[in-house]
């Protein structure tokens, strides 16, 4: 047997792996649709940009402090003022109502309920998921607005003074930011709810037995080791809520007295979204109206961008202390 | 600070299944009592119902007695959280709470017990953390989360975090199983140092571990497998691995067993 000994100066050799033709092809596809994907949304994203930018080139009031949308007079004047300010107000009444609410229900799922119960609870709820939007809205319009004038009238007469809660016409009818925000609260608690059940079923088992050998009581283990652990999942389930709150369109035209005026009470029949000021105005809009419209969708879009990049941030700071490296 | 466990007629279920069967035995204060035997015979459970950690798990029920001194754990009107705060545990996986830094995790249970006080949690957190041999380790990095440790410093980081809210009893189900040797001898050097204080029970899969750090040795078998464990003999270590009474004993322990 002769051997040839490789010359020992040989440059190193590049090693290939093997690979098999499905994974080549499989690999391939995949490349593919993803840069594909990539190529739509960029077409998207440079078309909608430029029609945007031809409609707020020719505006005559500043586009984003402006609180009217007449982008049919001549000149046109439009800004997004009120409906940035609206949907976000109503999109973080409806947060500061459903993330408590959907988290306590997910705990009671989990930790608090005979299992006979908690099964059901988490089916009706995963069907309350699935309802559309316009149900919602019009079950908003129809049984929401004429039950909330009560607690209206409650509100202003004993947290008047907050300034957030005084209503300047206590007897106009209930069709404001907070009433949409609430109804935005009951569309979203059950995504809300099913996500953080699902992250909340996912803490080990010896991270809550750590708490109870340690004579935690129910509470504590939740407080010591499942909150903390669940802490990230429970976040990006809201963002999922946050995300479809930001842009509803059916609830919020059903329910609220669309005006173009800023307030900072949150009672008032006034206001409006970016969504529902799209669904109202786009019908009759010409051409020039439609690419003010879509201009007003992109601020909404960065607005989604914006608050995703804030969750992000929360998740990141924390990753040190996170579950995952345990 | 050490008390005395007094076992009689236990029995534990999983649901219908009896896992273990009418287990009597008495546990000296201050010393370090080993329980072995094949795997499945009920070692951790009845480990777990020392602390009634063992109800936990749904369905999970005791039947008998357990007294600590001479309280019985398992009377009516007594609280299992409470039992819990005298009867520490640690467990086969280091299990740190991920989420909290070195000095939360021992913090834990002394803020459970109400202790708040900056100064007083202070000087605990620094005495568990010195008697779990941690202390000069992790002194520096104390605001560092407890995850970030080796598997032998999370363990000892556990083993402080028991300790520090001074129980009468220390369990210990496998400590060493998920650590490598010389984490092992460090644990088992720390066991030797903490049976001063505290009564000692610790499970273990390691003849030599149970000969080196225990003063009784208890081996627990059973007859197949659904068939509920039971404790076949417990005595002096010394005697247990040099002249055991029960034929079973022997045969497992030199290893002549199926
Ligand atoms: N959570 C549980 N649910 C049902 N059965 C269990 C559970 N934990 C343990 N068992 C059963 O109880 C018996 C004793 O288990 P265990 O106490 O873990 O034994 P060991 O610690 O000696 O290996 C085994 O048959 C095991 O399958
Ligand atoms: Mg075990």
């Amino acid at each position: 047997m002769t051997t040839t000994a490789p010359p020992p100066t040989a440059p190193p050799q590049k090693t290939r792996t093997v690979t098999r033709p499905g994974d080549r092809i499989f690999s391939g596809l995949s490349r593919g649709s993803g840069i594909f994907l990539l190529v739509v949304m960029a077409a998207i994203a440079i078309f909608l940009t430029y029609r945007a930018v031809q409609a707020i080139s020719k505006d005559h009031g500043n586009f984003l402090t402006t609180f009217e949308w007449n982008a049919s007079l001549n000149p046109p004047v439009f800004g997004v003022a009120v409906l940035a300010y609206g949907t976000v107000v109503s999109s973080i009444i409806a947060m500061l109502i459903a993330v408590p609410i959907a988290v306590g229900i997910a705990l009671f799922i989990t930790h608090y309920a005979p299992r006979r119960l908690g099964g059901p609870i988490a089916y009706v709820i995963d069907l309350l998921a699935a309802v559309p939007s316009i149900v919602y809205g019009l079950w908003g319009a129809l049984f929401l607005v004429p039950h909330l004038r009560g607690l209206n009238l409650w509100l202003d007469k004993y947290f008047g003074w907050t300034y957030i809660f005084h209503k300047q016409d206590p007897n106009s009818a209930p069709r404001s930011l907070f009433t949409v925000g609430i109804l935005l609260a009951i569309m979203i608690l059950p995504i809300i709810t099913n996500v953080s059940r699902e992250v909340i079923r996912q803490v080990p088992r010896m991270h809550e037995e750590a708490a109870l050998a340690l004579g935690a009581t129910r509470w504590e283990v939740i407080r010591l080791s499942v909150l903390p652990f669940a802490r990230s999942g429970i976040i990006s389930a809201s963002m999922l809520g946050l995300g479809r709150a930001l842009g509803e369109t059916m609830a919020v035209a059903t329910v609220l007295s669309a005006s173009p005026q800023l307030s900072g009470h949150i009672l008032d029949p006034l206001g409006g979204t970016f969504s529902q000021n799209i669904v109202a105005k786009f019908g009759e809009a010409d051409e020039f109206g439609r690419d003010a419209l879509i201009a007003s969708g992109l601020v909404l879009f960065i607005i989604t961008l914006l608050v995703n990049g804030a969750a992000r941030i929360i998740i990141q700071r924390r990753k040190e202390y996170s579950g995952a490296n345990a | 600070m050490a008390k005395r466990i007094d076992v009689s007629g236990l029995s534990a279920y999983y649901g219908t299944f009896r896992a273990i069967d009418d287990i009597s035995m008495t546990i000296e204060p201050r010393s370090v009592t080993a329980f072995i035997g094949p795997s499945g015979c009920g070692k951790s459970t009845f480990l777990r119902t020392l602390n009634r950690m063992h109800e936990v798990v749904p369905g999970a029920r005791v039947e008998g007695k357990v007294l600590l001194d001479d309280e019985n754990l398992y009377g009516s009107g007594v609280d299992p959280v409470s039992v819990r705060r005298t009867v520490g545990m640690v467990f086969q996986r280091p299990n740190p709470f991920p989420t909290m830094s070195i000095y939360d995790n021992v913090a834990a249970g002394l803020r459970l017990n109400g202790i708040r006080k900056k100064g007083e949690l202070d000087s605990i957190v620094e005495k568990s953390l010195k008697g779990a041999n941690l202390w000069n380790e992790v002194k520096d990095r104390l605001n560092k989360p407890g995850s970030g440790l080796s598997g032998g410093q999370q363990q000892r980081l556990c083993i402080a975090r028991a300790i520090a809210v001074e129980p009468q009893v220390l369990l210990m189900d496998e400590p060493c199983s998920a650590l490598d040797p010389i984490s092992t001898l460090a644990i088992e050097d720390l066991i030797g140092e903490l049976k001063t204080q505290f009564t000692i029970v610790i499970v273990t899969h390691n003849m030599q571990q149970a000969a080196r750090v225990s003063d009784r040795t208890a081996f627990f078998n059973l007859a197949a497998v659904g068939q509920p464990g039971k404790l076949i003999e417990i005595d002096e270590t010394e005697r247990i691995f040099s002249n055991p009474t029960v034929q079973a004993t022997e045969d497992y322990i030199s290893g002549r067993f199926g």
